[in-house]
């Protein structure tokens, strides 16, 4: 063989896996698949839950279309990839629905949805037709890390500003209907931001995080 | 006055460029050029320089919004107390409630001012202190301080900062303010617990007239009262004599549009005038004069609606944003039972489709000059 052969986790390919997370982060750079963004992050679990799916979903789909990336016509390449997507999905879907029941049935039609997270397709169309499947994994796990990172920062803020709770723990004290009965920050007369629970403010979390990136990361900024 | 010159200049050396404290030179400049007229001079361009600069502006508005923040501490406490009260009691009691306010606005806007200010390395803009006025003016006395903090940082860092500080807001940074708090923590916003300082403690119950209204109550205030203000409400809202001597005042010097003013009355009268012909149910029959007395029409129409930056530039824009948001403010009120108040998200409705208005009044503008040319060319 005269071509070398690339160690499998060499700086390029390194590359393949961090850059998403921030240099080129599918939600606060791209701006794609933010529908899913505003709807599921209200509680933290769902977001979590959601983020390993799409990590799933976006990782073997790009290595199934990268194996096929030979052999699919051209012209019906964006059928194939439905087809391999929706399989994947369902596949998904299944598994939450025997595992998980609860948690499904919160994200509802949002597990199905994936199917039209642009972010999957982008990354079939963009990288898994023109590289090697072991790039395509790693371009996967990363774009659907870098999405299911910023799903849960947002989650995160959410359910804690929101409704006080992580994970359904209420770190921050327990709200009673008097002041006396509250424990915590709700004796002080801490209330919760009804705001937060409402999608504009997701939206807005969006805004701040692409303002906190682009103030700290100066390559993002254009002139 | 000599004092305060020659400390400031005593200081001066240490923020020039270079020196130890260089970094905070746009705090130490905010400070001298708010006591003093700063004292550059033109260096290219127009050598014409008015008196009026955006910090005179914003004095004037100041000054404008006194007599019905005066009015508003008084009627705080005339709201708890009622009647049978000297004029010093209640004006001190409605002072306990009110200026912890005012403080809170003020010192968490203007500490995140000077903060931006010194990070991105720009003057500070004299711009929150009308914002930081108007903010508690808006809010009900019963919105414990640090709801009232939390909004404040909000309005500011993304009603302001984000869009690049004083001048540069799309929205109008109070009413942003105002609208956080009334999704955020909805309970203290609205209701009729929280018009009236210590309402729970206390047991008085007031609600405002278009709550009344909203919960298809009887009204028990006279005409004269809404006039002179002697009703429950956000603190500045209540008085529309006070209002029109502010008004009088900022007209005078041209610092509010008068074409935004009487077009946001027309469109309110319009509005008003349709549902009093129509009738269909008691908020309809609600006398479309009265309108223009109870809740934040008057308040907001006089010193939010007219916000030079966040309003149409042309003239006539002025008069289509102006009535837009007196026909949707009474719109809201009437239609959407959960929004007993209209004028809030009115104007900022409007705030964020002014550039629009714009932009098809000047694209009609070159179009009519563009064919008054063609004429001019084939004659």
């Amino acid at each position: 063989m005269a071509e070398e052969k690339e160690a499998l986790f060499s700086k390029q390919n390194r590359k393949l896996l961090s850059d998403p997370l921030n240099d080129n982060n599918p939600i606060s750079v791209q701006v794609l698949g933010i529908c899913s963004a505003l709807a599921i992050t209200v509680q933290l679990k769902p977001a979590i839950v959601m983020a390993i799916a799409v990590v799933f979903v976006t990782t073997f789909s790009n290595l199934i279309i990268s194996l096929l990336r030979n052999l699919i016509p051209g012209r019906i390449r964006i059928i194939v990839q439905l087809m391999v997507v929706a399989a994947l999905v369902i596949l998904v879907d299944q598994i939450l629905k025997a595992y998980a029941y609860d948690v499904s049935k919160e994200l509802s039609v949002f597990v199905g949805l994936i199917i039209t997270n642009c972010i999957i397709m982008g990354r079939l169309e963009a990288f898994a037709l023109a590289n090697k499947p072991w790039k395509s994994i790693l371009d996967g796990i990363g774009n659907g890390a870098g999405y299911g990172a910023i799903l849960i920062v947002i989650a995160f803020f959410r359910e804690l500003l929101g409704s006080g709770k992580l994970l359904g723990f209420e770190v921050l004290g327990h709200k009673a209907k008097t002041l006396a009965e509250s424990t915590g920050l709700y004796a002080m007369g801490y209330e919760n931001n009804g705001f937060m629970l409402l999608s504009p403010m997701a939206l807005i979390t969006v805004g701040i995080i692409i303002w906190v990136q682009r103030s700290r990361n100066r390559k993002l900024i254009e002139a | 006055m000599n004092f305060l010159r020659k400390t400031l200049d005593k200081y001066k050396p240490l923020f020039e460029k270079g020196a130890k404290y260089e970094k905070f030179a746009p705090a130490f400049n905010g400070i001298d050029t708010l006591m003093f007229v700063p004292n550059h001079t033109t260096h290219k361009g127009a050598h014409i320089r008015d008196a009026v600069d955006l910090k005179r502006i914003m004095i004037t508005v100041v000054l404008a919004l006194v007599p019905t923040m005066l009015f508003g501490v008084w009627n705080i406490g005339y709201q708890n107390m009622g009647e049978g009260h000297t004029f010093m009691e209640l004006f001190g009691y409605g002072a306990i409630r009110f200026f912890p306010m005012l403080a809170v606005s003020y010192g968490v806007g203007l500490g995140l001012e000077f903060l931006f200010a010194i990070l991105r390395g720009h003057e500070v803009n004299e711009g929150y202190l009308v914002t930081g006025m108007l903010i508690p003016l808006i809010m009900p006395i019963d919105l414990p301080l640090w709801m009232l903090a939390v909004a404040v940082v909000f309005a500011v860092v993304i009603g302001k900062e984000a869009f690049g500080g004083t001048g540069m807001n799309i929205l109008n940074p109070a009413l942003v303010a105002r609208a956080f708090a009334f999704f955020a923590y909805a309970p203290n916003m609205s209701g009729d617990k929280v018009w009236v300082a210590d309402s729970a403690i206390d047991g008085v119950s007031g609600e405002t007239v278009l709550g009344t209204l909203a919960a298809n109550n009887p009204i028990n205030s006279s005409v004269f009262d809404m006039f002179m203000g002697y009703i429950p409400g956000s603190v500045g809202e209540t008085s529309v004599l006070m209002i029109l001597i502010g008004l009088a005042l900022l007209l005078f010097t041209g610092v509010a549009n008068w074409r935004i003013v009487l077009s946001s009355v027309m469109g309110a009268a319009v509005m008003g005038l349709i549902f009093n012909a129509l009738a269909l149910n008691s908020l309809m029959t609600f006398p479309w004069w009265q309108h223009l007395l109870v809740g934040g029409f008057a308040f907001g129409m006089v010193f939010m609606a007219t916000d030079p930056v966040s309003a149409s530039q042309t003239n006539k824009g002025k008069w289509i944003y102006g009535f837009l948001i007196g026909f949707l403010a009474i719109m809201i009120r009437v239609f959407n039972g959960a929004y007993p108040e209209g004028v809030m998200m009115a104007i900022l409705l409007m705030n964020v489709f002014a550039p629009t208005i714009d932009h098809y009044v000047i694209a009609a503008n070159i179009k009519r000059r563009k064919k008054r040319l063609e004429k001019i060319k084939i004659a």
